[in-house]
C-alpha cells in the first residue's frame, strides 16, 4: 500500500502546453476544496495542474442542499455545483471514490487506498468534518445514519419509503433538518436534544421556544433536556432508543446529529501541527510550508468553523497565497457567522454573537399575534448578534451591519422595526414613523381600533396607556400595538403622558393584574410561552419577574404546571433558609405549635449528628436548626422524616405557621378547643404556595394569647363561636387584623379560611402580604368577594383541588434523591501539578 | 495546552438556569453557572458584597442575583451591575466536544480577577 505503484504525474493533459507546471494535489472534493481551485483559476489559470481526490464516488456538490433532497424540494442533479465538464475543461484530474491513506511530506506524495500516488509541489488538504457518533451501546447497528453526504441521504430515504418511525439525536441545524425531511417523507419523528433549548448555540430559550412549538404543531415529537442511554437492537438492526429516564421509542432509523469533528486523522498522521483541527495560519498555511489547508477541517486562530460562509472566505485568501495575487493582503482574519435554518415554513435566523455580555444591551421585540421574536444585541453602539424568528427579512441587514460593525447610534430607535423603517433617515425616529400613518391605519389588531380612534380616545381625556386601554381598548388584549399606542401618547401629548400603574418589573409594560389576567385568559401554561406572548422586553426575563411568573402559573394551573426550580429563590429552591455564611437553618413543622418525645428525640439527634452549631426556639412555636451545609441537608430531612416529621416550609412565600394558645382543654379560661383547630388548620393549609408567606393563628379566647390579631388569618374564639379575622402583620408595619366575619362552627371556620386563602392566592400580587393587599383593594372588596352566593364554597373548593397537588412533602422527595444535583458539588478538585500534554 | 485545562466532566451536569459548585482544597470554591442562553461560566462563588454563595442565585440573561442582599454580578467578568460595586474573579472556562475546561492555573489560584472567561 505505501509503495507507490502507479505514477501518472504530468500524465493529465492541460490546456495549454509550455514549460512544465506546478503541481497541486487537493485531497477532498468537497466545497471548499473545489472552490479553492475555482478561486486559484480565477487568478491564474495557467499555474498548476491540478489533481483532486474526493472520497466520495462523484462529483463536487452542494453539501447544504442535502437537507432539500431529503425533503424532496431538490434533486442530487440540481445540487451538483461541478459537473464532470468542468473538471474536463479546466484540466483538473478527478480521482472520485478513493480515500488518501497516505501523505508522505519528504517525498512530497500523496497515496490513495487504491495505491495511486500523486506528486506534489503544494497539497491542499481540504477534508472537512466527520459526524460525531455518541459512544453509546449500539451505535453500530444497522439503521443507525449520520447526515453528512449522498450516500447518508440514501439510506433515509430508503427507511422512508418502508415507513415507521424516526429517532433523530440531536437539535441542532443537521438534526432538525433531517427531522423535517422524515417527517415530510411520512414517518413518524421524534427528536432528541440533550439540552434544554433546540439549536442552543444558534437561539436563545424565546426563539427555541417558539422553534420547538412550532415543529410540535407539525406532528414532530420534541424532547429536550434528554439524554441517549442506549439504542436498542434486534438481530444486527436498530429497533428503537433508551433514554437515561428509562423511557424507550421505538424506531426504525436512528438519526444521529450531535455535532461534527474535524477530519484530522490523515494531516496528523503525516505530522502537521494538529489542535481540534489542522492548524494554519493567517494565508490557510498549515506548520509544513509545502501543505495549506482549507475548510472544516482546519482550525484558525483557535477557531473551527461549521458554516460555508467563512469557508468562502478562506478560499480567498488561500488563492491569493497560492497565486502570490495578492502579496499584501492581511490574510484571513476570522469569520462572524450566521445561521439560517432550511425548514420549509420557518424563519429562523441567528448572527453574530447573541449570548450578551458586558455592556451589551439587549433590543427585544416580540409580536405575539404573528408569532414574531427579533432580538438585537448591541454593544459599543454597534450590532453584535441578533436573533429572529418568524420575521427574518431584516436578518441580512442586521447581518451585514454586524460584519461592517457600523455605529448605528443614530438608529438605534428603530432599528429593531427592521431596514425600511430604520433606514429612512427622518423616520429615525419611531415617533415619526407613527406621525406618518394615516388616521385609518389599524392601530390593535385585537380589538380593531385605528389610530384616528386612539388620538380621539386620547384627546377625549385619556393621559396615560391605562386610560387608554379602558378607552377604546387598543392594547388591551395581546398589547403587541403597546408601543405604537405609546409614541401616539407622547405625539399627542407631548411630555404630558401620565405614567402608569406601576409594571411587574422592568422587562414588561405589564402589571401584575394584567399578566394574571393574561395567563389565565390566553392559558398561557409556561413561562417562556408567557414572555413570548405578552411581549417581555428581556430574553429570559430578571430575578423579579422570574419567581412571579412562576407562581402566577402554579396558581392559575394546579397540578398542570410543573414548577421552574431555577425561577425560585434559594430558599425555595433548597427548602431551606439560607444563612450569612452560606449554610442553611432547619425548621421541621410542629403542627399547631405541639410537639412529642420522639421528634424533640430526632431533633436532638440531628442537631448533634450533624454538628448543627444552634438550635433555637422560633417566634413561630417551633424549632430552628441552624448551620447545615447544603450536602448535609437531604441526610437531615432524612432522618426527621424517619420520626414523622415533614418541611416547615419557614423558607417560603406559603403558608408558615399556624400559633395556637392552650385553649379550653386546659386553660381556665379557653371558649373552644383552639389548640385542635389550629392543627387541624395547619394540617389543611400546610404546603400551599401563596404570593407571599401567610401565617395563621387561633387564640382560646379574647386574651389572644396566640397572637391572632396580627396574623394574616387569625382566629379568636369566644363563647358563641369564632371570630374570623384578617389582613394582620406583626412585621416591618404593624398592623391590626380586620374582622372579617363570625361564625358558628369549626367547619365554617375551616372553609372560610380556606376561601380566604384562595381568594388572596388568586388575586394579590407577588411578594405582597395580606396587609397591603387588603389596604390596596379595601376590605369591603375582600367581603364582596367572598359574600357572593355560593362563592366561599367554589373558592373553598379551588383552594382544596390545588392542595391535592401540594401536600407533598419536599424534604421526603429530596431525600429519596430528587434534584440530587442541587445538593452535590460537581467535584472536588485537590491541586497536583499540572502534567504537560502538549499536542497529546 | 491541554494539560493546562482541568477537565470537571460533561456539560449536561449543569441545567441551564442553574449553577453548581466545586470546592478547592486550600482554595476558593468556584461556582460554573450554565445560562439560559446556553453559555458557561465560572466565578469564585462569593459574592463582594459580603460572600454570599453566587451558586444560589438566581440566572437571568448573563446575571447572577446574589441570594443574600440581590447584588446582580455579571457572570462575564465578575463585576457588580448597577449601583454596588465590587468584583469577584472569574476563572477562564472552555467548552470542547461537550465537556468543560477550567484554567488550572486559575482554579489554583482563586481566578482572575476581571479576566475574560475564553
Ligand atoms: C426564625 C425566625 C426568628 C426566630 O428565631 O424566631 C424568623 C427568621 C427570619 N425571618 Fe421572620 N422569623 C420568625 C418569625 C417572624 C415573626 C413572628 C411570627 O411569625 O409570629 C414575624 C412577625 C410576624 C409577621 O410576619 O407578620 C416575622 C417577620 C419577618 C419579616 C417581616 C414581614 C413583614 O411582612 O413585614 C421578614 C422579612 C420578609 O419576610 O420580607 C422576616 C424574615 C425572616 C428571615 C427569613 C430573614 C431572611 O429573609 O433570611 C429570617 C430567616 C432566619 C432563618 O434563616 O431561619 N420575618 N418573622 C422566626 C421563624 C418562625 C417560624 O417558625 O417559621
Ligand atoms: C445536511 C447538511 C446541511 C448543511 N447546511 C448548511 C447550511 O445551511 N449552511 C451552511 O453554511 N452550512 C451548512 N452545512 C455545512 C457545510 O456543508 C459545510 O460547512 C461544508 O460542506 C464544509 O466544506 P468542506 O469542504 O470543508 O467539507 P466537505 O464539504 O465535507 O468536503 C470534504 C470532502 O473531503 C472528502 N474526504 C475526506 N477525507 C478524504 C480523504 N482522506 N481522501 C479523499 N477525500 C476525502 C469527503 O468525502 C468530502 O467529500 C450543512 C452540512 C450538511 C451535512
Ligand atoms: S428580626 Fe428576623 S430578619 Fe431580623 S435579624 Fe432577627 S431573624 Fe433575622
Ligand atoms: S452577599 Fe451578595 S448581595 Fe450581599
Amino acid at each position: 500500500m505505501n509503495a507507490p505503484s502507479k505514477i501518472e504525474a504530468g500524465d493529465a493533459p492541460g490546456p495549454q502546453s509550455g514549460p512544465p507546471r506546478e503541481r497541486l494535489v487537493v485531497v477532498g472534493n468537497g466545497m471548499a476544496g473545489c472552490r479553492a481551485v475555482e478561486e486559484i483559476l480565477a487568478r491564474d489559470p495557467g499555474r498548476y495542474d491540478v489533481v483532486i481526490f474526493g472520497a466520495e464516488p462523484r462529483v463536487n456538490y452542494d453539501r447544504i442542499m442535502l437537507s432539500p433532497v431529503l425533503a424532496g424540494d431538490k434533486s442530487f442533479e440540481q445540487i451538483v455545483i461541478n459537473p464532470q465538464g468542468w473538471y474536463d475543461d479546466n484540466g483538473i484530474t478527478l480521482v472520485s471514490g478513493d480515500r488518501v491513506v497516505e501523505i508522505d511530506r519528504t517525498t512530497q506524495t500523496v497515496i490513495a487506498a487504491s495505491g495511486r500516488a500523486e506528486p506534489y509541489d503544494r497539497l491542499l488538504i481540504a477534508t472537512g468534518s466527520d459526524p460525531f457518533i455518541i459512544p453509546v451501546p449500539g451505535k453500530d447497528l444497522e439503521g443507525v445514519v449520520t447526515f453528512r453526504d449522498l450516500d447518508d441521504v440514501g439510506k433515509m430515504l430508503a427507511a422512508a419509503e418502508r415507513g415507521g418511525s424516526a429517532v433523530v439525536i440531536g437539535g441542532g441545524l443537521l438534526g432538525l433538518e433531517a427531522a423535517h425531511g422524515l417527517n415530510l417523507r411520512g414517518m413518524k419523528v421524534t427528536v432528541i436534544h440533550l439540552m434544554p433549548t433546540l439549536m442552543e448555540r444558534q437561539l436563545d430559550e424565546a426563539a427555541g421556544y417558539l422553534l420547538k412549538t412550532e415543529l410540535e404543531r407539525r406532528g414532530q415529537t420534541i424532547l429536550t433536556g434528554a439524554n441517549t442511554k442506549e439504542i436498542l437492537g434486534a438481530d444486527g438492526k436498530v429497533t428503537g432508543v433508551r433514554l437515561e429516564d428509562g423511557s424507550v421509542i421505538d424506531a426504525d432509523i436512528v438519526v444521529m446529529a450531535v455535532g461534527i469533528r474535524p477530519n484530522t486523522a490523515l494531516a496528523a498522521a503525516s505530522g502537521l501541527t494538529v489542535e481540534r483541527g489542522i492548524v494554519v495560519d493567517d494565508h490557510m498555511v498549515t506548520s509544513d510550508p509545502a501543505v495549506m489547508a482549507v475548510g472544516e477541517c482546519v482550525q484558525h486562530r483557535g477557531a473551527c468553523y461549521g458554516l460555508v460562509a467563512p469557508l468562502w472566505d478562506m478560499c480567498r485568501v488561500l488563492a491569493d497565497k497560492a497565486t502570490e495575487a495578492a502579496p499584501e493582503s492581511a490574510g484571513y482574519q476570522g469569520s462572524v457567522t450566521s445561521t439560517k435554518l432550511k425548514v420549509s415554513g420557518i424563519d429562523l435566523f441567528s448572527g453574530g454573537d447573541f449570548s450578551g455580555g458586558e455592556g451589551c444591551e439587549d433590543i427585544v421585540m416580540r409580536d405575539a399575534s404573528r408569532g414574531v421574536y427579533k432580538r438585537v444585541i448591541v454593544k459599543d453602539a454597534k450590532i453584535v448578534g441578533a436573533v429572529l424568528y418568524g420575521d427574518t427579512a431584516d436578518g441580512s441587514w442586521y447581518f451585514d451591519m454586524i460584519k461592517r460593525g457600523e455605529d448605528v447610534s443614530d438608529i438605534r430607535e428603530a432599528l429593531i422595526f427592521g431596514q425600511a423603517f430604520a433606514a429612512g433617515g427622518a423616520l429615525a425616529d419611531p415617533n415619526a414613523a407613527v406621525a406618518a400613518l394615516s388616521d385609518d391605519a389599524e392601530i390593535c389588531g385585537c380589538n380593531g381600533v385605528s389610530k384616528g380612534k386612539v388620538v380621539a380616545c386620547i384627546e377625549g381625556g385619556a393621559h396615560s396607556l391605562d386610560a387608554v386601554r379602558s378607552g377604546c381598548k387598543a392594547s388591551a388584549s395581546c398589547g403587541s400595538c403597546t408601543g405604537l399606542v405609546e409614541s401616539l401618547l407622547a405625539l399627542t401629548l407631548g411630555g404630558n403622558v401620565d405614567s402608569g400603574p406601576k409594571t411587574l418589573c422592568k422587562c414588561t409594560s405589564f402589571t401584575h393584574d394584567d399578566v394574571r389576567r393574561l395567563i389565565v385568559e390566553k392559558e398561557l401554561r409556561l413561562i417562556p410561552q408567557v414572555m413570548q406572548e405578552l411581549h417581555w422586553s428581556t430574553p429570559d426575563g430578571c430575578a423579579s419577574c422570574r419567581p412571579a411568573l412562576n407562581y402566577y402559573l402554579l396558581c392559575a394551573w394546579p397540578g398542570q404546571y410543573v414548577d421552574d426550580q431555577k425561577s425560585r429563590f434559594v430558599n425555595e429552591r433548597m427548602h431551606a433558609n439560607i444563612q450569612k455564611d452560606g449554610t442553611y437553618s432547619v425548621v421541621p413543622r410542629m403542627w399547631g405549635g405541639l410537639t412529642n418525645p420522639q421528634e424533640l428525640r430526632a431533633i436532638a439527634d440531628v442537631v448533634e449528628k450533624y454538628n448543627a452549631p444552634m438550635v433555637k426556639v422560633t417566634g413561630g412555636q417551633r424549632l430552628d436548626i441552624f448551620g447545615i451545609r447544603k450536602e448535609d441537608l437531604p441526610a437531615v430531612w432524612a432522618d426527621l422524616n424517619a420520626a414523622g416529621m415533614v418541611s416547615g416550609h419557614a423558607y417560603g412565600k406559603s403558608l408558615r405557621t399556624v400559633k395556637t394558645c392552650v385553649g379550653s382543654e386546659w386553660c381556665r379560661f379557653g371558649t373552644q378547643d383552639s389548640t385542635g383547630l389550629g392543627v387541624k388548620i395547619e394540617h389543611m393549609t400546610w404546603g400551599s404556595w401563596m404570593p407571599h408567606k401567610f401565617k395563621i393563628a387561633v387564640s382560646g379566647c379574647p386574651r389572644n394569647c396566640a397572637e391572632a390579631t396580627i396574623k394574616d388569618f387569625g382566629i379568636v374564639c369566644v363563647d358563641s363561636g369564632y371570630e374570623l379575622h384578617v389582613g394582620g402583620n406583626g412585621g416591618i408595619k404593624v398592623r391590626a387584623t380586620d374582622l372579617l366575619m363570625k361564625v358558628a362552627t369549626e367547619e365554617e371556620a375551616l372553609e372560610v379560611c380556606a376561601a380566604f386563602i384562595q381568594l388572596y392566592r388568586e388575586d394579590a400580587h407577588y411578594l405582597e402580604r395580606t396587609a397591603p393587599w387588603i389596604e390596596r383593594v379595601g376590605l369591603q372588596y375582600v367581603k364582596d368577594k367572598l359574600e357572593a352566593e355560593g362563592a366561599i364554597g367554589r373558592y373553598a373548593a379551588r383552594f382544596r383541588h390545588s392542595q391535592q397537588f401540594m401536600q407533598d412533602d419536599p424534604w421526603a422527595k429530596r431525600a429519596a434523591g430528587d434534584e440530587a444535583k442541587l445538593h452535590q458539588h460537581l467535584a472536588e478538585v485537590r491541586p497536583f501539578p499540572a502534567i504537560q500534554m502538549e499536542n497529546a | 495546552m491541554i494539560g493546562n485545562w482541568l477537565d470537571i466532566g460533561p456539560i449536561n451536569q449543569i441545567e441551564a438556569g442553574t449553577a453548581r459548585t466545586l470546592p478547592v482544597q486550600g482554595g476558593e470554591e468556584i461556582a460554573v453557572f450554565h445560562t439560559l442562553c446556553g453559555e458557561f461560566f465560572a466565578l469564585v462563588n462569593k459574592c463582594p458584597h459580603k460572600q454570599g454563595p453566587l451558586s444560589q442565585g438566581i440566572v437571568h440573561g448573563d446575571v447572577v442575583t446574589c441570594p443574600l442582599h440581590n447584588w446582580n454580578i455579571s457572570l462575564r467578568n465578575g463585576k457588580a451591575l448597577g449601583e454596588d460595586e465590587g468584583c469577584v474573579p472569574t476563572i477562564p472556562l472552555k467548552v470542547d466536544a461537550g465537556r468543560l475546561y477550567l484554567l488550572r492555573s486559575a482554579v489554583i489560584g482563586g481566578g482572575e480577577a476581571g479576566a475574560r472567561a475564553a
